[in-house]
């Protein structure tokens, strides 16, 4: 009878109930539907980020990391026979020629990453086998040919099957250039992305740059991203001296401290979020309690004790809680979900949004441990605010209380 | 045992700079099964000594008793224990809990004491039915009228067994067939149960009821007199 008896208080008005269950409701919406554009964001940022280039694990030279130049090198041979041996079956590898060169034609010239691929191996293992949009992708036997980001291309002012100079430094410390034709032109989810990377084909970058049968970097595409750490400290053991490894957390330390903020970050947008709500919970709560004065006084001449009455204020503020919180789950889910498959369009402030690495578009992402972190904390602080009005409840004097107009 | 005993009672409100003594002094003493009314005109100490033997209030000095437990010396969980277990109360106005319905009202009370459910139905309906509301067992007290109403509180205040009912000016609101039909089931309660009624009232009616009827004016009593 407790709970009918809160039940039916709380519908004494029901207008009242009806806002502040609508407050809960977007309370807890917003709750779910901002960590979950968040966690989505933050989660796509890493997954571009390790598709674009990165990978789950690098593999350099000894010092490539500290300086990337062109002779910081691995024998090829010795690279593949290595890889073979230790890597698990199942993922994938890709070797690289990577410097940093010039792209330039008759009216512009821009610096670029010369990435040289194996065309078919590097599809397994980054964004560019799935986003060539304009021409084709490179061939295993493509010496001239090239792949440019369609930013790129907007910049140069150029357009497939013409030509582009790239000219870098080779392992002789001498000036080497090289004309390619372009081939396909790629997209890619950050236009920074489009406008940095220009692809050839492994055997035309090692001629161009004199690395005859030398590679600058190995990434690697793990079935399983869950055993990075470990696959990644098993290879920096078997491999020898001259090797380094770098998991993408150590590649990525900006990604990394993102991820790490997350956490901090949902917290305090929650408690935010709660703030504003608690405010209308204690004025509802308030208000239903001053409203009954003189039945509180009533209940404690019949013999009731303080404690029940602070048990029977809070029960209603459970049940508000429990009624705002699950529509707003509800809602919350369905938007979060929906949207992780129609995705958020951010084109629109994609220019200034690239510097930050976001993708253009976001598909939140539902987490568990947030949604019930959420709710928890709707639960836990609902009920201690609502102390505040159940304490009033339950200290006022009977005989004052039955005198009150 | 007496069922209530006051020795010297003050009551002194203290209204913004002024002190107003409620009461001054007051002795009484009423014997279990006692149908008492305290009369006299606003102002007299009625309700404020009533408020006083229920155990809503505290005396300034002197003592008060109910059934051998000397207010006192109770704290104020004791106090409300007290009044759940021995003691039912009948107000004036707004004696019910509006969303409960007049069978849930009786029940909660006994709820409160820790009656298990299927008892508590069962006594709740049996004491609705003495007091002529077998067939309002649903409704809130916005379906009853003022009678009705003020039977549901009586129905309430005596099916915890209580050893004592206080009502305030149970009868200021109806009119006076309803008051007569309400003053005769306290009356038979009062016989058939042996339970102690003590009023306040200014109503002719109630005090020509009242088997013992005390006249309170200033705060102190006027006049004590047994009636037969």
């Amino acid at each position: 009878m407790h709970f009918t008896l809160a039940w039916r208080n709380i519908w004494r008005n029901p207008r009242r109930t009806f806002v502040i269950t609508i407050a809960i409701v977007i309370g807890t919406w917003s709750m779910i539907m901002g960590s979950g554009f968040v966690r989505g964001m933050v989660e796509q940022m890493v997954t571009n980020a390790i598709a674009t280039l990165t990978g789950h694990i690098q593999v350099h030279a000894q010092g490539f990391r500290s300086d990337p130049a062109v002779h910081c090198s691995m024998p090829q041979e010795e690279v593949t026979r290595l890889m073979k041996a230790f890597l698990p079956a199942e993922s994938c590898w890709a070797k690289r020629a990577r410097v940093n060169a010039v792209a330039s034609n008759a009216r512009h010239s821009r610096g670029v990453t010369l990435v040289g691929i194996d065309p078919a191996a590097e599809a397994e293992v980054s964004f560019i086998g799935k986003a060539v949009t304009q021409g084709r992708y490179l061939e295993s036997e493509d010496p001239y040919g090239i792949l440019i980001g369609n930013a790129l291309m907007n910049t140069l002012e150029t357009r497939l099957g013409h030509k582009l100079v790239l000219m870098s430094e080779d392992t002789n410390n001498d000036v080497a250039s090289r004309a390619f034709r372009i081939v396909g032109v790629f997209q890619a989810g950050l236009e920074a992305t489009e406008r940095q990377y220009v692809f050839v084909t492994l055997p035309a970058a090692q001629e161009m740059l004199h690395l005859d049968d030398r590679l600058s970097e190995v990434a690697i595409m793990l079935a399983d991203p869950g055993m990075v750490d470990e696959t990644a400290s098993a290879l920096a053991r078997k491999l020898p001296a001259s090797y380094e490894v770098a998991t993408w957390q150590k590649l990525l330390p900006i990604m990394t401290a993102y991820l790490k903020l997350m956490d901090s970050w949902i917290f305090i947008w929650y408690l935010v979020i709660f703030i504003a709500m608690g405010f209308g919970i204690v004025n509802t709560m308030l208000m239903a309690v001053f409203e009954r004065i003189r039945e509180f006084g009533l209940l404690k001449a019949l013999g009731m004790k303080p404690w029940w009455i602070v048990r029977g204020v809070l029960t209603e503020s459970v049940l508000l809680l429990i009624l705002g919180s699950a529509v707003g789950n509800v809602a919350g889910l369905l938007t979060t979900m929906i949207l992780s498959t129609t995705g958020i369009d951010l084109s629109g402030l994609a220019a200034g949004a690239e510097y930050a690495g976001l993708p253009r578009i976001i598909y939140p992402s539902v987490r568990w441990p947030d949604i019930v972190l959420a709710n928890v904390l709707i639960l836990i602080l609902g009920l201690g605010i609502s102390l505040y009005p159940a304490a009033r409840a339950a200290r006022f004097k009977p005989v004052e209380a039955l005198a009150h107009t | 045992m007496p069922s209530v005993e006051c020795r010297d009672v003050y009551k002194v409100y203290h209204q913004g700079t002024v002190d107003v003594y409620a009461l001054r002094g007051v002795s009484l003493t009423a014997e279990k099964g006692a149908f008492l009314a305290l009369a006299g005109p606003s102002g007299s100490g009625k309700t404020t000594l009533l408020n006083l033997i229920g155990g809503l209030d505290v005396p300034d000095s002197g003592s008060i008793s109910v059934n051998g437990n000397a207010y006192g010396t109770m704290s104020q969980s004791e106090l409300a224990l007290l009044r759940l277990h021995k003691i039912g109360f009948v107000f004036q106005s707004f004696n019910l809990i509006p969303v409960l319905s007049a069978l849930e009202n009786v029940e909660y009370v006994m709820l409160l004491q820790g009656v298990p459910e299927k008892e508590r139905r069962e006594r709740a309906r049996h004491i609705l039915d003495e007091v002529e509301l077998a067939d309002m067992y649903d409704r809130r007290p916005a379906q009853l009228s003022g009678g009705q109403q003020q039977r549901v509180a009586v129905a309430r205040a005596i099916v915890t067994n209580p050893s004592i009912v206080l009502a305030d000016e149970p009868t200021a609101n109806l009119d006076s067939a309803t008051g007569k039909g309400l003053l005769e089931l306290m009356v038979r309660m009062n016989e058939e149960k042996g339970v102690t009624f003590i009023f306040s009232t200014h109503d002719k009616m109630v005090m020509d009821y009242a088997r013992r009827l005390i006249y309170l004016r200033d705060g102190v009593i006027a006049h004590d007199e047994k009636r037969t």
